[in-house]
């Protein structure tokens, strides 16, 4: 009750609207709403027309009938199956290596002190904004000269070289926050370093770990640029470039097979969108995380 | 660790720093042989490269700042590239900036089913980008999109949109906004007003200060370090832009949206001209560099940090 009470004067004295504001305050954000989902909405409902459906002017809103087969015709007509697979692959693998790496490595910054170790910790940092362009291509050099263009190698590897700096930053912080004592009752029992990160930092940092485990699964399974220069034949794509494949080849007599698309568009977002709802506090503590720097 | 004795344990203690240090050096070495392989000597390669001429089939040939001469002096899809991108970042990311702040002060109004339109707000920015872009793509389409419908209901004729050397940079703009705003900038603005201490609030409402006066005296000073994270990163991303405009338009029409990245990959990967292509590429790095360097500079005129903090 107390609690209660003096929230509601706490959100009266901050609140940047009064009572009277709060209708707009709504409206706004209904009709903001409305604005972001539209896209979605209108999205889906194109992915079940029918071809007839498409060019029509007016366009209609709903489907005459909710044609599902779309859902499938788009597995027959591109090799969805394998984008799937080679997308998996890469999530999964380099999840694997992000958080192996990204923990070992935050470890070392946070519980051990070395010469330069704050310089080497902002050269981590200022990864961030490095434009990846000036790496890329002779990345891509270094990639030809090894045989590993059009494989999956060059995307799964800088997961297992460092893991990422955000990922180092967000485990750094959330290792920072457990307390020392618990390593140094475990060296009294005689436990070496690796055993007080693997059996004491990453148990009590599952949160964090999850975090990362999200971000890493959400880039790979998004990213475009990489996959767009390091690959090359149909068969090694990934989902993004799948996409993007589809796009230039899913037509008739010329005619983009929208509904296609869009089915396809909406079948690469689904997963997106039940990982959020199921982890959602994950994705904002990991954000705010984020924020709080420096 | 370093539970020595004072008498006699000096050399014990030297040891055990001295361990101390070369594990930590160990635990970060993966790090470190990525940020030499894959960061720290691309670099340098390209640097090298954009000094000379490389088509990838005969060895490089040195040929000095002919390619950042070509760039500045020659070359008027550089040009029209830099201008494009110049336009995609003056006019995005202040959009950005303000409406992310917008969206999360609507949420920090303390309203019921707060939850609900931050995630609805939040759902664009974890989309593929490639299929955000497609569905736009799509809404745009001038023929039968349902833009150009709703304004027709208008009596209004809509443009070509992505088609139309105009409209095309708006509406890749358009986008990119719907995409980003409500994403994780929106998040850390609602993240830095929540962590403004109520007792603020409560001292100036009891001095008889207004919202207004309170909006702009206690939570945005008190959200500048916000505003900063968020605008460097937004400014670094708005000179990327490449996926966008690759997948959207390809730079058409009549190079209306060719961004300077995309040029840059062009160069790289279509025209094969490695050495161009990296001297682009360090142009944007210094670019973004000096920007960056400039904003942390400014910073200490506007913003705020909280002693202690």
């Amino acid at each position: 009750m107390a609690k209660g009470a003096k929230r509601t004067k706490f959100l009266a004295a901050r609140v940047a609207v009064g009572e009277t504001g709060q209708p707009i305050v709504y409206a706004l954000l209904i009709g903001l709403s409305i604005l972001f989902t539209f896209p979605f909405v209108w999205t889906v409902l194109t992915a079940f027309k029918a071809p007839y459906e498409i060019f029509m002017f007016p366009p209609k809103l709903f489907p005459s009938e909710f044609l599902w087969s779309n859902f499938v015709v788009v597995w027959q007509r591109a090799p969805f199956f394998t984008f799937l697979i080679n997308t998996l692959i890469v999530a999964g693998l380099s999840i694997v290596g992000d958080i192996v790496t990204a923990s070992l490595v935050a470890y070392g910054f946070a519980r051990f002190r070395f010469p330069g170790r704050s310089i080497l910790f902002l050269l981590v940092l200022s990864v961030l904004i490095l434009p990846e362009e000036v790496t890329i291509i002779a990345q891509f050099m270094i990639y030809r000269w090894m045989g590993w263009l059009d494989t999956l190698k060059p995307l799964i590897l800088p997961a297992f070289l460092g893991g990422g700096a955000f990922n180092i930053f967000l485990l750094r912080q959330f290792f920072m926050t457990i307390p020392r004592d618990l390593d140094e009752a475990a060296m009294m029992d005689g436990a070496g370093t690796f055993r007080i990160l693997w059996q004491i930092m990453i148990p009590l940092s599952k949160p964090a770990i999850a975090t990362v485990a999200i971000f890493s699964f959400l880039f790979h399974w998004n990213d475009f640029f990489r996959p767009l220069i390091f690959l090359n034949t149909t068969g090694k794509f990934t989902l993004s470039l799948g996409l993007r494949f589809f796009q230039t080849s899913v037509e008739q007599g010329g005619e983009p097979l929208v509904q296609l698309l869009m089915a396809a568009s909406v079948m690469m977002t689904i997963p997106v969108i039940v990982l959020f709802f199921s982890l959602q506090r994950y994705f904002i503590e990991g954000i705010t995380m984020s924020g709080i720097k420096r | 660790m370093s539970t020595t004795s004072t008498t006699g344990g000096r050399p014990r203690r030297i040891t055990a720093r001295r361990r101390e240090a070369l594990l930590g050096y160990l635990y970060i070495s993966p790090w470190f042989v990525g940020f030499l392989f894959l960061t720290l000597g691309p670099m340098l390669a390209s640097l090298y490269l954009s000094f000379t001429q490389y088509s990838m089939i005969s060895a490089p040939v040195f040929i000095g700042f002919q390619n950042y001469v070509r760039a500045f002096t020659q070359d008027k899809l550089f040009r029209t590239s830099v201008w494009n991108t110049l336009y995609y970042v003056v006019i995005s990311v202040p959009l950005t900036i303000s409406i992310s702040l917008f969206l999360a002060l609507l949420l920090d109004q303390g309203l019921r089913a707060t939850r609900v339109f931050r995630t609805l707000f939040f759902l664009p920015s974890i989309t593929p980008f490639v299929a955000s872009v497609l569905l736009w793509k799509w809404i745009f389409q001038p023929d039968f999109g349902i833009l150009n419908y709703v304004l027709y209901l208008f009596g209004i004729t809509g443009p070509m949109w992505l088609a139309s050397p105009e409209w095309v940079k708006p509406s890749l703009i358009v986008i990119a906004l719907w995409g980003t705003v409500g994403g994780s900038q929106m998040i850390i603005f609602l993240a830095g007003m929540q962590s403004i201490p109520s007792d603020l609030y409560e001292a100036a409402a009891i001095d008889g200060t207004s919202r207004r006066q309170r909006f702009r005296f206690i939570t945005l000073p008190l959200l500048t370090p916000s505003i900063f994270f968020n605008l460097i990163l937004a400014i670094i991303a708005a000179f990327r832009t490449f996926t966008l405009a690759y997948i959207a338009t390809e730079g058409g029409p009549a190079y209306s949206s060719l961004f300077y990245v995309l040029y840059l990959f062009f160069n790289a990967f279509k025209f094969v001209n490695m050495g161009y292509a990296s001297a682009l590429a360090w142009v944007l790095f210094i670019v973004v560099l000096a920007l960056t360097a400039i904003q942390f500079q400014a910073s200490r005129r506007w913003v705020y940090y909280e002693a202690g903090d």
